[in-house]
């Protein structure tokens, strides 16, 4: 088994059509799949253009903020007296989660191709604000694709895409939520598909964004591995973070995957309770299918139709997964787990008082989820959780459960 | 002979063209289907295509979503779809079906049992908007097992060299996507079908049906003087869901269709022969 999880193995994912085992490839209409092979042929070489990664990296050193903190979360640590907790402050990045990284990657792409307007799907806000951040640096037209639900439930940050120049388009069709938002941003797409770049905020979709999402995002993971060595003078015994689409987690779990010794974990949104049905957790109950481009696992009925999901979270709130993930999950490199929106919100209070860092509340199934996990591990060992974003999104959410007026 | 290539046959000895309506298979109502694709047939349909619900159908515009929407709430599955096909051959043997849907419904099904189902109820030919040449192979074969045609989509943004390669792996006929955008969205540029025609008769004898974008018997007309045949979807379920918003009954919406409908096959019938 050592020679199948060597370095080589993990890189020879995606294959050229853009398969990660059984999962991925490019299942979109013919209009879509010129643009496809051309973003491929593009990325393909400016992935290996030393300027390119220049400039990406000079952008994501003076303009997002990197490399983000690894911080040792002490107080929590010492009352849980298991491992280790450390955080990587994805939080504190310019516009305040990892999101970022992606869309200053995919704008440096829509750049070299000429491309004058930009569109993207958001469900909590975060990706559409990362997104309509890019644009108005760049002075390239913007429209962000919202659920209707999610326009009502993160106010502030479809006031934040305003400000900043970007055009929300909140979306009425089918659950009104995440997975609406990225069919309408598709049939947008296929519309304008000569002028328009789409920035795709996950590791979802067809090939090949699940790849380069996962690339853009993977500087998390490199930075990560290297503060733990200097830090610590090893790596950690285990990785979490929370899994929606899956992209904060795969840009964390990527540069560790041939550490055979750390052990990672996707935590996915339980919602009332992955027996409940009422979840948003597709690796943990659902079955492999086909959505937005891509083969993964995904929650539907026995007819194939797609399942409403539910989370307290808005950026977690999705029937699908990236596909990487569901290879990752398939060949046992990655335990997917899952918290439920109570465990949650007791995290976000928790982490909020006691570290004074207020987390998303999509980050906070995360923080759940290594609460119970450093409570079995010793505190000679390390965890690190992607600290993915920052939770002033969520305040008036959290108040409304809390039954507070603002 | 397959029941498509013998009705694009007889269509091309009478010097006709093909009208195929698409209907979203369970919309308005679930027991109206069958009944409706008689109709379309007696009103001057040469094939029928029913459309397949799906909860995400991605490249559909918003009255065909709506139609998805409320044969969803009807219940109807894919399992239904075919039953409908089946039902519909107990009084028509002849004009061919065509199932259109996403890739998702016959995945989850499986592709063999999907294969075996289509050849039992009758169905002639499949068109699933998600699977490109790319991904289509499997299902391709367990299609081609039982005859059945696997039909691709071509688009305005299909470079020449693709266009030789998808219609290598075609049978039954081209299906070409006339704009680029979703079902029922922007208007069709006569000059431009016509001259990316050519480019795709160059590389096929198969027939080339052109869908997206007819409304009326103006735009089917235009679009059947250069292509074999024109596809019209949106405008008849839209006729209909504006009726039944109105107050109308379904009966009266089904009329209001098939007059649609068959203004659609006047406008195509009188075209003037070569042009």
């Amino acid at each position: 088994m050592t020679e199948m999880r060597s370095p080589e193995f993990f890189a020879s994912v995606p294959d050229p059509q853009g398969r990660f085992g059984p999962y991925g490839g490019k299942f979109v209409a013919e209009t879509l799949m010129t643009a496809l092979a051309d973003l491929e042929a593009l990325y393909r070489d400016l992935s290996k253009d030393p300027d390119f990664q220049r400039e990406f990296d000079t952008d994501l050193a003076h303009y997002v903020g990197r490399p983000s903190p690894l911080y040792e979360a002490a107080r929590i640590s010492d009352e849980i007296g298991g491992a280790r907790i450390f955080l990587k402050r994805e939080d504190l990045n310019h516009t305040g989660a990892h999101k970022v990284n992606n869309t200053i990657g995919q704008a440096l792409l829509a750049k070299h191709m000429g491309k004058k307007r930009v569109i993207a799907e958001t469900g909590a806000g975060q990706h559409g604000v990362a997104s309509a951040t890019v644009a108005a640096r760049l002075g390239l037209e913007c429209h962000v694709f919202m659920g209707a639900e999610d326009v009502k439930r993160q106010a502030l940050n479809v006031y934040r895409m305003k400000l900043l120049g970007a055009e929300v388009v909140p979306v009425t069709s089918g659950s009104r939520t995440l997975k609406d938002a990225m069919n309408e941003a598709l049939r947008d797409w296929v519309t304008y598909v000569d002028s328009t770049f789409y920035i795709i905020g996950t590791v979802a979709g067809p090939h090949p964004y699940p790849m380069l999402v996962r690339d853009f995002q993977s500087v998390i993971g490199r930075e990560a591995r290297r503060q733990c060595l200097e830090r610590n003078g090893r790596l950690p015994d285990a990785l979490v973070a929370c899994v929606g689409g899956g992209s904060n987690a795969i840009g964390l779990f990527h540069p560790f995957l041939p550490d055979e010794g750390v052990a990672m974990y996707g935590v996915e949104a339980g919602g009332h309770g992955v027996e409940t049905g009422e979840h948003a957790a597709p690796l943990s109950a659902g079955t492999p299918g086909v959505l937005h481009g891509n083969r993964t696992y995904l929650m539907q009925d026995e007819n194939g139709q797609i399942l409403h999901t539910h989370s307290v979270s808005a950026g977690l709130d999705y029937p699908g997964v990236g596909p990487e993930h569901a290879w990752l999950k398939d060949i046992g490199r990655v335990q997917y787990v899952s918290a439920n929106d109570d465990e949650a919100l007791a995290a976000f209070h928790r982490w909020t008082r006691m570290e004074g860092i207020m987390p998303a509340l999509e980050t906070a199934h995360a923080l759940a989820y290594a609460e119970r996990l450093a409570a079995d591990m010793s505190p000679e060992q390390h965890i690190v959780v992607n600290l993915s974003g920052r939770g002033d999104k969520d305040i008036l959410t959290v108040a409304a459960i809390d039954g507070i007026e603002l | 002979m397959t029941r498509l290539t013998s009705c694009f046959e007889r269509l091309k000895n009478e010097g006709r063209k093909a009208v195929i309506p698409y209907i979203v298979a369970g919309d308005p109502s679930r027991f109206g289907t069958v009944p409706l694709m008689h109709r379309l047939v007696d009103a001057g349909a040469d094939i029928v295509e029913l459309g397949v619900p799906f909860s995400d159908p991605m490249s559909e515009g918003p009255v065909i979503q709506k139609g998805h929407e409320r044969a969803l709430d009807n219940g109807i599955s894919l399992r239904d779809v075919l039953g409908m096909v089946a039902d519909f051959r107990q009084h028509d043997s002849s004009t061919p079906v065509v199932v259109m849907g996403y890739a998702n419904p016959v995945e989850r099904m499986g592709y063999a049992s999907f294969a075996t189902a289509c050849a039992e109820v009758g169905v002639d030919g499949l068109i699933t908007v998600d699977l490109p040449p790319e991904e289509v192979d499997s299902l391709r074969d367990q299609l081609e097992l039982v005859g059945i045609d696997n039909i691709f989509l071509i688009s305005p943004t299909t470079p020449e060299p693709r266009i030789k390669t998808i219609v290598q792996s075609a049978s039954g006929f081209i299906y070409y996507v006339a704009v680029k955008g979703v079902t029922g969205a922007g208007h069709l540029d006569t000059a431009d079908v016509a001259s990316y025609m050519t480019k795709i008769k160059e590389a096929t004898t198969l027939p080339v049906c052109v869908g997206f974008g007819i409304k009326d018997a103006a735009s089917a007309g235009a679009v059947a003087g250069v292509a074999d045949g024109a596809v019209v979807g949106s405008a008849l379920i839209d006729t209909m869901a504006q009726t039944i918003a109105n107050g109308g009954s379904e009966e009266l919406a089904t009329d209001n269709a098939i007059s649609l409908l068959k203004s659609i096959r006047n406008g195509v019938d009188n075209v003037p022969t070569g042009v």
